[in-house]
Formats: C-alpha cells, sequence, structure tokens
C-alpha cells in the first residue's frame, strides 16, 4: 500500500471534490418528518440528561449536544449499513442517531448496569459495535487517528464502507490529527472528517485559538479537498455529507466537511458560559435552530399541521421519559463487574 | 607512514561482517573519500571509504571474507612516496569487539560509528542448551540454532500466513526490510498490502493500527525504538489499553505493538530507556520481553493471536544472539508463564530479556564460589509469573532481581513487593534490587559502562544475601 502511493503528486492549488452537489438538499415529507423526530429527540433527551445532571444523577463530565442536531442527523442520513461513526465526548446525540437505544444511552449517563457499557464508561466514553459506533472518546482528539484506522481496514477489505470520523474546533489543532491526514490521504482511505465548528474549545473561541478559522482548509497541506457546511440546516448537511461518503467509496481518500454549528449549553455542565454574551446565543437560537427551521418549513408547505407535530413531540417526550425512568431505577453494576472486561 | 584500513561497524552492536567486495586492487592510488570496498551484516550494507590518501599497498583481508571482526585490519595504506610494499602499521586493538575502534582507518564515519564499548558482552552464539522448565517443548524435540531476530521473523510470517488479518505496519518495515532486519522478506512474500511503510509519525501510526484492530484487524505495529513510542503513549494507554472496559466488554484491540527496548551500547538517553516497567503499569496491556530465540518466536506468535493489546520488548543486542528453537509446527509459549533457565538451591536470581545474560554468567560465577543459583527469565512482564518465584523464593529463601530499567517504581521493585506479601515467612535476607543507575544514560563509554548493571553487582548482591 506505502510503495505503490508513493508516487508523486503534481496538484499543488487546493483540490475541490469534483461534482460538488447541490448546496441544499431537497427533502421529501419523509425525510423531513424523520429528521424533526431525530432532532427533537436528541434535544429533548439532552434536555433531561441537563435535568438529570442537576439532580444529581448523573455524574461526572457531561457534555450535551443541543444546538448541534443538525449536524449528525444530516450526516447519518447519508450512512449505509456498515460504515463506522466515531467521535469524541460530546457524544450522545451520535448514539441516538446512530439508532441506539435511549434507555441504554442514559444508563451509561447514570451510571447503572442497563447502560451501554455497563456503567463503566460513563458519559464520555460509550461504544456498540452491533450499531459500528467506535465512541466516544475522551480524550480531545484521539478518535481521529482511531476513525483513520477504521477506515484503514476498510480499505484492507476492500469492503466499500466509509469511517465518518467527528471532532470539533478545539481537537483540529491537535497534532494527531495532520498525522492523520497524511496518512489518509497517502494511503486514499475512505474517511470524511467531520469537523463540528462549534465556535468555541471549551471556553476559547476559535478567532483565539486558530491561525486559519477556515476549517475546510485544514487539509490542504495534504491535497484532502474540504467544503464548509451550514451545519445547522440538516438538508445541507445531508447533501454534504452524501457527496462526501460517494468520493470516498469512489477510492477519492478522505475529504474533510467543516460542520458551522453552535451549541447552546456551556462546554460541560459546569460551564457557566462567561465567554460570550447571552445576546449572541438567543440570537442563534432565534434565528438558526435547527430544528425550528424544519419545523417552520413543514408548517409552511403544510406537509405536516400543528396537530401532528405535537403528535410527534409527545411521542418523543415519552420515550425520553422512559428512558430517564429506566436510567433511574435501574440497578448499580455488580461489584464483580469491577475485576471484569480488563482483559478478554 | 602506511595506515591500516579497519573493518568498520555498522552500528554500535555490530561486531562481525562480510567483506562484500574489493573497488580497489593493490598498487591503485585512492584519495579520501574514494570508495574502497562493500561490506555487509545481516542488517545492512556500507561502503567503507578512503580517509588517507595514497596507495593501497595491500588488501589483507579477501573478497567474499565472512565474519570479519570489527576493527581487524583489511588493508594497508601506503603514504605518497612511501614503498607500496612495505609492511603494514602497529597492530589494530583486539578485534573483540569491546575497545574503541580506531579512526585511522576505513572506518565510514569517525563519529558516532565505533564498536560497541558495550558492558554486556554480547556474544554472537550463547546457544543456551535446552531449557530446564520449559513444558511447551516436548522431550526429543528436533532443535535449529537460529538468531532473535529471524525467530521474530519466523513467527510474524507464520502468523500471517494463517490469518489474513494480520498486518504489518511501521517506519522501514517493508521496502527497507526493517531498520534492524526484523521484517527481512516479508514485503516480498506478502507484498505491500500487508507490510506497510509509514511515515514518521508514532502517535499517529499508533492511533491508526488501534482503529484498524477495533476495526476487526490485528496489526503487528512495529516502533522502530520503544523509545520514540512515547509519542504514541496516549494512545497504547488511553485508546489500546482502557476501551475494552469502558466499553463494558464490547470493543476489544487485538493488536502487538513490538520493537527494540532499552539500552543498545553508546546511543545516550534518548534512545537507551527500558520500559518495561512504564508498560506494566497499566492494567488492560500485557508485556513481554523475551530473552531467547525460542521464546521471541513462541510468545511473538501468542501475542499476535491475543485478543488484547501487547507490548513486546525486544532488545536490539539480542537480536543477533543464537539460540536453539525447536522445530515443531505452530510453536507457542503460553503469555504469563515465566521459566526457571537454571535450577539451583541457593538463592533465586529472576531477569527478563537482556538481564538474562548478567543472571546466567553471575550464576556460572557464583557456581565458581559454591553458590548454587537459580535463575527465573520473566518473559512475561505482566500479568507477572509471581507463583513461580514465590515457589523459587520457598527453596532457597533469597532473591536478586536483574534488570536494566531504573530502580524506583521497576520491576525489581515490584518483585520485592510481592515476596513481601507472598512469601515474607520464607525470605531469609532482604531482597536486593541490581537496576540501571538512577541516571539518564550517559553517552561516554565509561560511564554507560557504570550506568548500566553488570555481572560484578549481581554476583556481590547474590553473595550478600546469601551472607557470603
Amino acid at each position: 500500500m506505502a510503495a505503490a502511493s508513493s508516487s508523486v503528486r503534481a496538484e499543488a492549488a487546493p483540490r475541490k471534490a469534483q461534482n460538488a452537489p447541490e448546496a441544499i438538499a431537497s427533502f421529501t415529507t419523509e425525510e423531513e418528518l424523520a429528521a424533526y423526530r431525530q432532532m427533537l429527540l436528541i434535544r429533548r433527551f439532552e434536555e433531561k440528561a441537563g435535568q438529570m445532571y442537576g439532580m444529581g444523577l448523573i455524574g461526572g463530565f457531561c457534555h450535551l449536544y443541543i444546538g448541534q442536531e443538525a449536524v449528525v442527523v444530516g450526516m447519518m442520513m447519508a450512512a449505509r449499513e456498515g460504515d463506522q461513526t466515531i467521535t469524541g465526548y460530546r457524544d450522545h446525540g451520535h448514539m441516538l442517531a446512530r439508532g441506539m437505544d435511549p434507555k441504554g444511552v442514559m444508563a451509561e449517563l447514570t451510571g447503572r448496569r442497563g447502560g451501554l457499557s455497563k456503567g463503566k464508561g460513563g458519559s464520555m466514553h460509550m461504544f456498540s459495535k452491533a450499531s459500528q459506533f467506535y465512541g466516544g472518546h475522551g480524550i480531545v482528539g484521539a478518535q481521529v487517528p482511531l476513525g483513520t484506522g477504521l477506515a484503514f481496514a476498510d480499505r484492507y477489505r476492500n469492503n466499500g464502507n466509509v469511517s465518518f470520523t467527528y471532532f470539533g474546533d478545539g481537537a483540529a489543532n491537535q497534532g494527531q490529527v495532520y498525522e492523520s491526514f497524511n496518512m489518509a490521504e497517502l494511503w486514499k482511505l475512505p474517511v470524511v472528517y467531520v469537523i463540528e465548528n462549534n465556535r468555541y474549545a471549551m471556553g476559547t473561541s476559535v478567532t483565539r485559538s486558530s491561525a486559519l478559522t477556515d476549517f475546510s482548509k485544514r487539509g490542504q497541506s495534504f491535497n484532502i479537498p474540504g467544503e464548509q457546511i451550514d451545519g445547522m440546516d440538516v438538508r445541507a448537511v445531508k447533501a454534504a455529507a452524501l457527496h462526501a461518503a460517494e468520493w470516498c467509496r469512489a477510492g477519492n481518500g478522505p475529504i474533510i466537511l467543516e460542520m458551522q454549528t453552535y451549541r447552546y449549553r456551556g462546554h460541560s455542565m459546569s460551564d457557566p458560559a462567561k465567554y460570550r454574551s447571552k445576546e449572541e446565543v438567543q440570537k442563534m437560537r432565534e434565528e438558526h435552530d435547527p430544528i425550528e427551521q424544519v419545523r417552520a418549513r413543514l408548517l409552511a408547505g403544510k406537509q405536516a399541521s400543528e396537530e401532528d407535530l405535537k403528535a410527534i413531540d409527545a411521542e418523543i417526550r415519552a420515550i425520553v421519559a422512559q428512558a430517564a425512568d429506566f436510567a433511574s431505577h435501574d440497578l448499580e453494576p455488580d461489584p464483580a463487574e469491577l475485576w471484569t472486561d480488563v482483559y478478554k | 607512514m602506511a595506515t591500516n584500513v579497519l573493518m568498520p561497524a555498522l552500528s554500535p552492536t555490530m561486531e562481525h561482517g562480510k567483506l562484500t567486495k574489493w573497488l580497489k586492487k593493490e598498487g591503485d592510488k585512492v584519495k579520501s573519500g574514494d570508495i574502497l570496498a562493500e561490506i555487509e551484516t545481516d542488517k545492512a550494507t556500507m561502503e567503507v571509504e578512503a580517509v588517507d590518501e595514497g596507495t593501497l599497498a595491500k588488501i589483507l583481508v579477501p573478497d567474499g571474507a565472512d565474519n570479519v571482526a570489527v576493527n581487524t585490519p583489511i588493508a594497508v595504506i601506503a603514504g605518497t612516496g612511501e614503498d607500496a610494499t612495505m609492511e603494514p602499521g602497529p597492530s589494530a586493538p583486539p578485534a573483540d569487539g569491546r575497545k574503541n575502534a580506531s579512526t585511522e582507518g576505513g572506518s565510514p564515519q569517525s563519529d558516532a560509528k565505533t564498536a560497541a564499548d558495550s558492558p554486556l558482552a554480547p556474544e554472537a552464539a550463547s546457544g543456551e542448551p535446552a531449557q530446564p522448565s520449559a513444558p511447551e517443548i516436548p522431550a526429543k524435540t528436533a532443535m535449529a540454532t537460529m538468531t532473535v531476530r529471524e525467530a521474530l521473523r519466523d513467527a510474524m510470517a507464520e502468523e500471517m500466513r494463517r490469518d489474513d488479518s494480520v498486518f504489518v505496519i511501521g517506519e522501514e518495515v517493508a521496502e527497507y526490510q526493517g531498520a534492524y532486519k526484523i521484517t527481512q522478506g516479508l514485503l516480498q512474500e506478502f507484498g505491500e498490502r500487508r507490510v506497510v511503510d509509514t511515515p514518521i509519525t508514532e502517535h499517529g501510526f499508533a492511533g491508526l493500527g488501534i482503529g484498524a484492530a477495533m476495526g476487526g484487524l490485528r496489526p503487528i505495529v512495529e516502533f522502530m525504538t520503544f523509545n520514540f513510542a512515547m509519542q504514541a503513549m496516549d494512545q497504547i494507554v488511553n485508546s489500546a489499553a482502557k476501551t475494552l472496559y469502558m466499553s463494558g466488554g464490547q470493543m476489544g484491540c487485538p493488536i502487538v505493538f513490538r520493537g527494540p527496548n532499552g539500552a543498545a551500547a553508546r546511543v545516550a538517553a534518548q534512545h537507551s530507556q527500558d520500559y518495561a516497567a512504564w508498560y506494566s503499569h497499566i492494567p488492560g496491556l500485557k508485556v513481554v520481553a523475551p530473552y531467547t530465540a525460542a521464546d521471541a518466536k513462541g510468545l511473538l506468535k501468542s501475542a499476535i493471536r491475543d485478543p488484547n493489546p501487547v507490548i513486546f520488548l525486544e532488545n536490539e543486542i539480542l537480536y543477533g544472539h543464537s539460540f536453539e528453537v525447536p522445530q515443531i509446527d505452530d510453536f507457542l509459549v503460553p503469555i504469563g508463564k515465566a521459566r526457571i533457565a537454571r535450577e539451583g538451591r541457593d538463592v533465586t536470581i529472576v531477569s527478563f530479556s537482556i538481564g538474562m545474560v548478567y543472571a546466567l554468567k553471575a550464576a556460572a560465577e557464583l557456581e565458581q564460589a559454591g553458590i548454587d543459583a537459580e535463575v527465573i527469565d520473566l518473559r512475561t512482564i505482566r500479568p507477572m509469573d509471581s507463583a513461580l518465584i514465590v515457589e523459587s523464593v520457598k527453596k532457597t529463601g533469597r532473591c536478586v532481581t536483574v534488570e536494566e530499567g531504573w530502580p524506583q517504581s521497576g520491576v525489581g521493585a515490584e518483585i520485592c513487593a510481592r515476596l513481601m506479601e507472598q512469601a515474607f515467612d520464607y525470605l531469609d535476607a532482604p531482597v536486593i534490587r541490581i537496576a540501571g543507575k538512577d541516571v539518564p544514560m550517559p553517552y561516554a563509554a565509561n560511564l554507560e559502562k557504570l550506568a548500566l548493571p553488570n555481572v560484578e553487582e549481581v554476583v556481590a548482591a547474590a553473595k550478600a544475601v546469601c551472607y557470603r
């Protein structure tokens, strides 16, 4: 593999992925409703997790995905069975979008035996081999070489799968990200790097932490094409995701999608968010909320009535309530679990 | 005056080489920088350049001569105006690889390429006899002599033939055939899909290997030395070791990280560290450090099949050592089992990897002094075979540990603690640790020798615990 890719590349100019798609995919009513339902599930789930954290039912760190829902939901609409997902510690939304059981996710947050990691991983460390979800990683940027390795395995087996490797604007400054970019392009690995730019690495804004704030250009030194996407519009995300996945499956190597998004809540539950104004958050919520955008379109196009959407809201609330109830009442892990799963 | 051209060393650990071909003949005029000859070892080939001007007066070692000791005079260069037939100059220092190589001869680089002044006295064929306690080798098994280097390569090749998901990745593993020639021939047999050269990017390719293992492959990640793996420590510890636990048993990471560990010779502080204790601290990792070629082969095969991440610590100096390796199809040595390398009654000496060289030599000297030492080769550092150590100490009542790593929180310190916990009532003397000195590895030959353990220290410690 290494030897074959040693041929000299001539191109110098930033590469653009060919056949760039329509910026915004047109959604059928079914797709709009599916996206609405998925994003709402994440929103309500995270709100509940925030509440439960406040009640002391969830411990440690808890990073909520509220505001960023369109990214993972849109991306997942382009994934097919076998494709892998891997992300950092802000991972609850990725698991729900991947179709994993909200009860299992919530019970992991509360550290119970019914949690996805039997209560041994917590908020930042959840996995599901069955759902091809590879975590859930607590070290900023560490998932990037790992996701690249998943793509290496895909390429090794020539199975046509794609690794969707998510990281934030903060992780984008880690050295191992660029080590990964280099190998991914050198060996033409099928990996979509999804940079979720929510504008703040913990409390440090991108302008204060990044010499180049256009993250879609971060692959230029490696000849990896990149695109900036409105990550608050699920249709734009899906269109970009489809194109990126196709690019990878065709053997073109990696691609970068910078998702411009925003988190409404603090970095974690313990963040007072003093580094930005309330007005900034309010403006984003009012003008760009990913869920409200879909809701408005559904209503304006008469694709759904207020009653239809209320019914969905009620259904989602019930799912989240059940998850919270399960996670509050499930037993803690058996003490014997302390010693299991260290070695296979 | 005439100068001798000496057989150069390609590396600090080289002792012998082959003089492949002379490119100049007797009587030829040579000037500084002219290539006189080509030499090779099992690791590499190199050209010998003249450093003096004059006439190639006499060739002392002919084309094709094998096993030429480092520092042997191979030719004489007569200075301008001198008689080209004159006798060679003063003879070179003993060509046993123990003295500094003369830089006046044809040494290709006069800076670091001196012969090893290693206190370890590596022996090209120590040919240790069949082992007293090695249940994995049935009696009357046919044996073949091979180097640790060859044993490691054979282990990888056998496992790669057996399982398509096994592949090798690292710096210089493919086209260069391995920086220490451990992967020699693998590219030719298995192709570039399965023998993958990486950029110099330890953190990145360690993480990539772990991701591939999570994705179902079985990577063998070669570090050119474990000194460079510190760049990858986060991925090894946080991603490889902990993920099985954090996922409640779902994930797993079947991966081997291998490469030379510890001091070679004269490579100073940043290239000489022993990481056995570091990795052995981590639950989720297995740590293996073989001494013999048989163990290197059998343990590496077991490591590749193991469903857990395994740190496989080799030793550059041992690569060229020869041992008897059983000719058994699919020879496996279980991880987690120590071996009694020498049975004895009076004192237990526990060591691993290159430390076994000191331990066995000390045992031989102690025998002369009437002390019958039992020598245990740990082979695996984690999980540690405490049972065998305790059993031995119950018999001898005394213990000395030997390692090249630092003493604080070292492997010896761990053995001391376990003996306190599990064999306190059997100890007739406090355990003594022989370890590398508590300093960064110095470069100067005499200081390096002082920094490493030596046979005398082991002998003295064994006598001390025997109150002799």
